[in-house]
């Protein structure tokens, strides 16, 4: 599945939730789940800064495609992370760039989330395009 | 049905009519701001609807008229603080705009390995100035450290203070711990060694009368926006043997006596401190928010608050893996609190989704939350409108909270 696709698919899933309850504990046992990061990416420069949590986000090209591993303190933000995660791990570098992500106004993030929290999602987004950038200038 | 006084001051404060995600809203963060009573909000804006002009500057009627307002209140203010004279009130922006006035006019007295006094509970807003200024007259940052129970260490204080200190930044009431400081015995310390004594009043001013006279202290400043007053309005008092040796901060319009290409002189205190156009609506609304608090006295203000601190406290206390941080003898109306396993910033997301306003993460005191061990935490802050019921929803959004997150 592409981006755009993985993104309906989301969207779908979250049309289930009937409350806010629904869609927090959703969230939070993503965060629970979240594959181990390894220790020694959580540097500085992995560091997401912008927002309340530590949140770290490393990017790794394999085979012309980013993937990503992420952690963060809180649980929240670690659930909203896997979100991205799933939508924007394992896509070239390209297609990362060119994602405009709808989904998170689409599956109410944005409205639901506190000020600080959106931006801290935005810098998630910023710093895995980030990524793909560098890694695209690397690949031409 | 006859209101009871509290349901009639809420009627006071439109703000608590807010509904947030189709839920009442509950509001426990007026340590951060407080909610505005209707007189103040309705004074400001008849003051840009009726006398709305440039204040000291004009010869017409309601320039004069928008004058004696702004002037008035300086004078009501004097009254309130009990200061010597109107000259020792300058308005300022708020508490931040008044250190950082201070840290700049009291740089003339400090010189290489003087020593600054802080304490580890102070607000960035009374570390960051002082920091700044040691670093450039190569004077000595030093640190009062705390009790377990948040209050501080009086003996640590009184061995750290000498001829060498100039300044006791020190805040009245600490805004995560809510540990109330016994003011005038440490003023009384700080002055046995000449020391002037700055008091970060942010807190403090919300809690009970302040006296300036009585506490002896060399400067007290606040913001008027949690003192139930607008936004972008503050006050700094110092004696007035400071204030008319101190420099000004910022140079402008309205504050010279003289001005020419070769040599400017300035007017005295308070003027020389106030260049430029004032807030004169929010000057105003300070004023109106002094009338409004004495309307409702302190008595009952403090009578609602201690209540609502000692009922909230002790619900939070039945809260399994609850800590609350700063248990004072003599706190103000806040609560801050860690959970264990549970991250702060969490809770008040969900908090938040319950309708229940509280503020997480280090409230601009980095130093002492590290100090604690602690990444963040959530805070609760009452006033005088807020209820047992709201305590109620609180408590039980926070064990719903803590549930999802467990």
């Amino acid at each position: 599945m592409n981006i755009r696709e993985i993104e309906t698919e989301l969207v779908e899933e979250f049309e289930m939730f009937e409350d806010w309850m629904e869609k927090y504990n959703y969230i939070i046992d993503l965060g629970k789940n979240l594959p181990i990061m390894d220790n020694k990416l959580k540097t500085q420069e992995n560091l997401v800064t912008g927002c309340q949590s530590q949140v770290y986000l490393h990017g790794e090209l394999k085979d012309g495609k980013v993937y990503f591993t992420a952690d963060s303190d809180a649980l929240i933000p670690k659930g909203i992370v896997s979100i991205l995660l799933r939508v924007v791990s394992g896509h070239s570098p390209e297609s990362i760039l060119n994602a405009e992500l709808k989904f998170i106004s689409e599956i109410g993030l944005e409205e639901h989330l506190s000020p600080n929290r959106a931006n801290g999602l935005m810098a998630m987004v910023s710093q895995m395009k980030k990524y793909a950038l560098v890694f695209k200038s690397q690949m031409n | 049905m006859e209101l009871t006084t509290v349901q009639r001051i809420r009627q006071d404060f439109p703000a608590l009519s807010m509904q947030v995600y189709g839920k009442q809203l509950v509001f426990l963060d007026s340590a951060a701001s407080s909610l505005k009573p209707i007189s103040v909000i309705e004074g400001v804006a008849d003051y840009y609807k009726t006398i709305n002009s440039n204040v000291h500057r004009g010869n017409y009627r309601i320039s004069q008229l928008a004058s004696d307002s702004y002037d008035g209140v300086r004078g009501k203010m004097k009254e309130y603080l009990h200061a010597g004279s109107d000259a020792e009130i300058v308005f300022t922006k708020g508490t931040t705009e008044a250190i950082n006035l201070l840290a700049h006019g009291l740089a003339a007295d400090i010189k290489e390995g003087d020593h600054i006094l802080v304490t580890e509970m102070e607000h960035h807003a009374n570390i960051l100035p002082w920091q700044h200024l040691c670093a450039q007259k190569k004077a000595i940052l030093k640190v009062v450290p705390l009790n377990e129970d948040g209050t501080l260490k009086i003996d640590k204080l009184k061995s750290l203070l000498n001829e060498n200190t100039k300044i006791l930044a020190v805040t009245h009431v600490s805004n995560v711990l809510g540990t109330i400081n016994p003011l005038k015995e440490i003023i009384e310390l700080a002055h046995r060694s000449n020391t002037k004594v700055v008091v970060d009043g942010a807190q403090g001013i919300v809690h009970g009368p302040v006296d300036v006279q009585d506490i002896d202290c060399d400067f007290y400043v606040f913001s008027g926006h949690k003192f139930y007053a607008p936004m972008g309005v503050g006050v700094l008092y110092g004696k007035e043997k400071w204030l008319q040796e101190m420099e000004p901060y910022q140079l402008g319009g309205s504050m010279i006596d003289q001005v020419s290409f070769e040599k400017t002189t300035f007017k005295d205190s308070p003027h020389k401190f106030e260049g430029g156009t004032p807030n004169v609506g929010g000057v105003i609304g300070l004023g109106l928010a002094i009338d409004y608090i004495e309307s409702i006295g302190w008595e009952f203000i403090h009578k609602v608050e201690s209540e609502l601190l000692a009922y909230a406290e002790s619900e939070l206390r039945k809260i399994k893996g609850l800590q609350i941080i700063g248990n004072a003898e003599n706190k103000g109306p806040i609560s801050s609190f860690s959970v264990n396993g549970v991250h702060a910033y969490d809770i008040g997301t969900l908090l938040d989704r319950f309708g229940v306003a509280c503020r997480t993460g280090n409230h601009c005191t980095q130093p002492m939350h590290d100090g604690l061990g602690l990444a963040g935490t959530v805070r609760a802050s009452y006033a005088f409108y807020n209820t047992k019921e709201e305590i109620d929803i609180f408590i039980d959004a926070l064990k719903r909270t803590i549930d999802m997150l467990r």
